[in-house]
């Protein structure tokens, strides 16, 4: 294992064991998430066979926002603390921390989706448990985890933080919310993996060019 | 700075840009006599066609500023040359606005003859996450704590902005493929062009290029003029 894999990995163990002991920022997005997916209810009101229309739509709408406010999180603790200052510091290539927050924000809107399968059951009678459904999200969360944490790591330093991230965010990461709602879609009309096979290499092409972009950029992102 | 004391402004371009003001400005006469009196109305769209010499070239200067952007922020990362900023960043604004005009002259065009101001077509849906990116790449700058900083966010949502472009075409294009189309034939009229609207169609371009060209210097120049004042400003203050 390579020093730039080591690196990152122990910057994701500080970041899941900081996220263990507090459960602040999985706790705050699977709740914005909930409350998302509960408020879809009174804003369509969606008979069942709607539901199965709009279905798709209303779960990605759900996890791209859990997934901006988990995201604009990411940073944040590192700001609030001076400790970005001591990660800048140690002698770790830059790609590794990007590497290491990365992983971070993956987990937490991997844990957010996955926990919020029931409650689409619940609330709105979908049911989306499948293997292509969940390498459609892994795919399309990793895509926008990509982004998101460099864009992330630009927003924290603004003074508009929580503004500036969704309006960078979304317009970039149209190409990936696109493939998802539409594999979704189609695996919801009962649709295998031949049909969505298109949406997955788009969001493969997107994630592979994203991540060896942002980790290049990342750099110039923190430099002071 | 040693041209203190002199008449020599540190952003000022020497002849180049009162020649393109005036070159620009010859074009700019011809190309609106061309556009309103020598090319023939189009027969089934009527006057409305017109658009179409302002809409399509300011399209492909809008698109061509961004490309302009994509290559100024690599090199002001690599090279971390001021004048690579300035460049990039006049033409973040100009092709923004550029860009701007070309979505209502197209929305106002669209709505005759579609029926509606706008489809989410393939093409129609880059233009606007592409002008939506512009938007966020000056944000980036309006809301940085520094200039420097501001310089280098901006170069990355530049370049990053710019690959996502083409994956945003071939995933409207797909998404569109899977969804029925409310509005056929969009862009169809740019394959039979008479003579004259193909000519009026080249000129236009010509024109707004050199358009273009004077308003990108000239910023590029007053971005260069605020450093001077303001290294002035930070050296006497």
């Amino acid at each position: 294992m390579s020093a730039y894999v080591r690196s990152a990995l122990a910057i994701y163990r500080k970041d899941v064991m900081i996220e263990a002991r507090t459960r602040e920022t999985l706790s705050g997005v699977f709740m914005f998430a909930l409350v998302v997916a509960f408020i879809f209810k009174f804003t369509f009101d969606p008979a069942p066979q709607v539901v199965a229309l709009i279905g798709p739509g209303m779960v990605w709408v759900a996890y791209v926002f859990a997934g901006i406010v988990g995201m604009n999180r990411t940073f944040v603790l590192e700001r609030d603390r001076g400790t970005l200052e001591a990660l800048l510091l140690a002698p770790v290539p830059r790609e590794a921390i990007y590497l290491g927050k990365l992983l971070g924000a993956f987990t937490i809107m991997i844990v957010v989706e996955a926990a919020m399968l029931p409650v689409f059951v619940v609330l709105h009678d979908l049911s989306f448990l499948s293997l292509p459904f969940a390498v459609t999200a892994v795919l399309a969360t990793l895509g926008m985890a990509a982004v998101g944490t460099l864009f992330s790591a630009i927003a924290v330093h603004t003074r508009a933080r929580e503004l500036l991230l969704p309006v960078l965010f979304l317009p970039v990461a149209l190409p990936v919310i696109i493939a998802a709602v539409s594999a979704t879609s189609l695996l919801l009309d009962g649709g295998g993996w031949g049909d969505i096979d298109l949406w997955l290499r788009l969001m493969l092409a997107f994630d592979i060019a994203f991540l060896v972009l942002s980790s290049w950029a990342f750099e110039f992102v923190l430099e002071e | 700075m040693a041209t203190v004391g002199t008449t020599r402004a540190p952003g000022k371009t020497g002849l180049v840009q009162p020649a393109l003001l005036i070159v620009g400005a010859a074009f700019l006469f011809t190309d609106l006599y061309l556009i309103f009196q020598y090319v023939p109305t189009e027969r089934v769209m009527g006057i409305v066609q017109r658009l179409f010499y302002f809409h399509v070239p300011t399209v492909w200067v809008g698109f061509l500023a961004f490309f302009i952007v994509f290559v100024s922020s690599i090199m002001y990362l690599v090279k971390r040359t001021e004048v690579w900023d300035r460049r990039a960043y006049a033409a973040g604004e100009v092709g923004m606005l550029f860009l701007t005009v070309a979505m209502v002259t197209g929305a106002i065009w669209a709505k005759p003859v579609w029926g509606v101001w706008w489809v989410w077509d393939a093409k129609l849906t880059t233009t606007f996450v592409l002008w939506l990116i512009y938007i966020g790449y000056l944000m980036v700058r309006a809301y940085a704590p520094d200039k420097r900083r501001g310089a280098r966010w901006a170069a990355v949502v530049g370049i990053v902005g710019f690959v996502d472009v083409p994956i945003v075409y071939y995933a409207a294009e797909l998404w569109r493929s899977l969804h029925p189309e409310l509005v056929t034939g969009p862009f169809a009229e740019s394959g039979g062009l008479a003579p004259e609207m193909r000519t009026t169609l080249y000129f236009s371009a010509l024109t707004f290029m050199l358009v273009f060209a004077y308003l990108f210097r000239e910023r590029t120049a007053q971005r260069a003029d605020e450093q001077a004042l303001d290294e002035l400003r930070a050296r006497v203050g």
